[in-house]
């Protein structure tokens, strides 16, 4: 019993670590969920266990973390950034923003500089925890309504 | 005064699976194995620089109760428990040299950063290893 648990995270982890490595490529949960040799639904239903997220959230801090990271880091154009790190519009990229971080991308870049740890921990440290009360799903990688079942 | 890190340890599932992988796959050479009753002390360390034992340890009793076990199991294999971060000259060499040996999880290919060219691993269990290159510091430089 433990073992199949164990299997089953550490194949969970693999995916999870596929999205980390291309956040930035046009990503489609059904490819995610082939990395952990699980099918879509049941990949979203164990990781949300494992992890305590859906993949979808997971994704989108991952990306917003990367972004954060841009715009302390680089001039590049908020525009710019949002396509750098994933995201496919603008809009859906300022609201993302928003919803995690709780400011816009254009203030979070006036009131940060850039920061000393090395990249790998802000990487694993800095991603950002999504900002109280605005906790709503929402579903570009097409993946709530799956991720809502039990 | 501390003068020198002498060991550290990993969890890891399987000590001869782990002892394979760091030895045949990354590159560390095989340290101490000795065996007392049940227990076996099993350690790796960096080629060429004795002194730093790194020690594979399975969860389990006499150290773990079989509950406790199972949890740090399940941390290992969810890449929640502490990993390790090794230098290297050349981190682009041996990032060909592990794809050549069959490693497949990476969770970061070299990239470039201000502090120098890192790139991460898991190793079988999901354990995280770092791997960096610091950058060359031209002391000479500074005015």
């Amino acid at each position: 019993m433990s073992r199949e648990v164990e299997d089953l995270n550490r194949r969970v982890l693999r995916a999870r670590d596929a999205m980390d490595r291309a956040y930035a490529e046009p990503l489609d949960v059904r490819a995610v969920a082939s990395v952990a040799h699980l099918s879509r639904a049941h990949f979203i239903r164990c990781f949300r266990a494992v992890f305590g997220e859906t993949p979808h959230r997971y994704l989108q801090r991952r990306r917003v973390e990367r972004s954060m990271f841009l715009l302390r880091e680089t001039d590049r154009s908020v525009t710019d950034i949002c396509f750098d790190v994933g995201f496919t519009s603008s809009g859906t990229f300022s609201r993302t923003f928003r919803e995690i971080v709780g400011e816009t991308p254009s203030d979070y870049r006036v009131e940060h500089e850039p920061m000393l740890p090395p990249t790998c921990l802000q990487m694993a440290a800095m991603r950002p925890v999504v900002a109280a009360g605005v906790a709503k799903r929402s579903s570009t990688f097409g993946i709530a309504a799956a991720a809502a079942a039990p | 005064m501390i003068t020198k890190l002498n060991a550290t340890s990993i969890m890891v599932l399987d000590k001869d699976e782990a002892l394979d992988f760091y030895v045949n796959k990354v590159g560390l050479e095989k340290g101490q194995d000795i065996k007392q009753g049940s227990y076996r002390w099993l350690t790796v360390r960096v080629p060429d620089d004795p002194g730093t034992e790194i020690s594979l340890e399975e969860p389990g009793p006499p150290v773990h109760d079989e509950a406790t076990a199972a949890q740090l199991r399940e941390l290992i294999t969810k890449g929640a428990l502490g990993g390790l971060v090794f230098q290297s000259d050349d981190v682009r060499g041996l990032y060909e040299t592990l794809k050549a040996r069959g490693v497949t999880d990476f969770t970061q290919e070299p990239a470039d950063r201000f502090y120098g060219t890192d790139m991460g691993i898991r190793d079988p269990f999901g354990n995280a290893i770092r791997i960096l290159q610091p950058k060359k510091v031209a002391h000479a430089a500074k005015a």
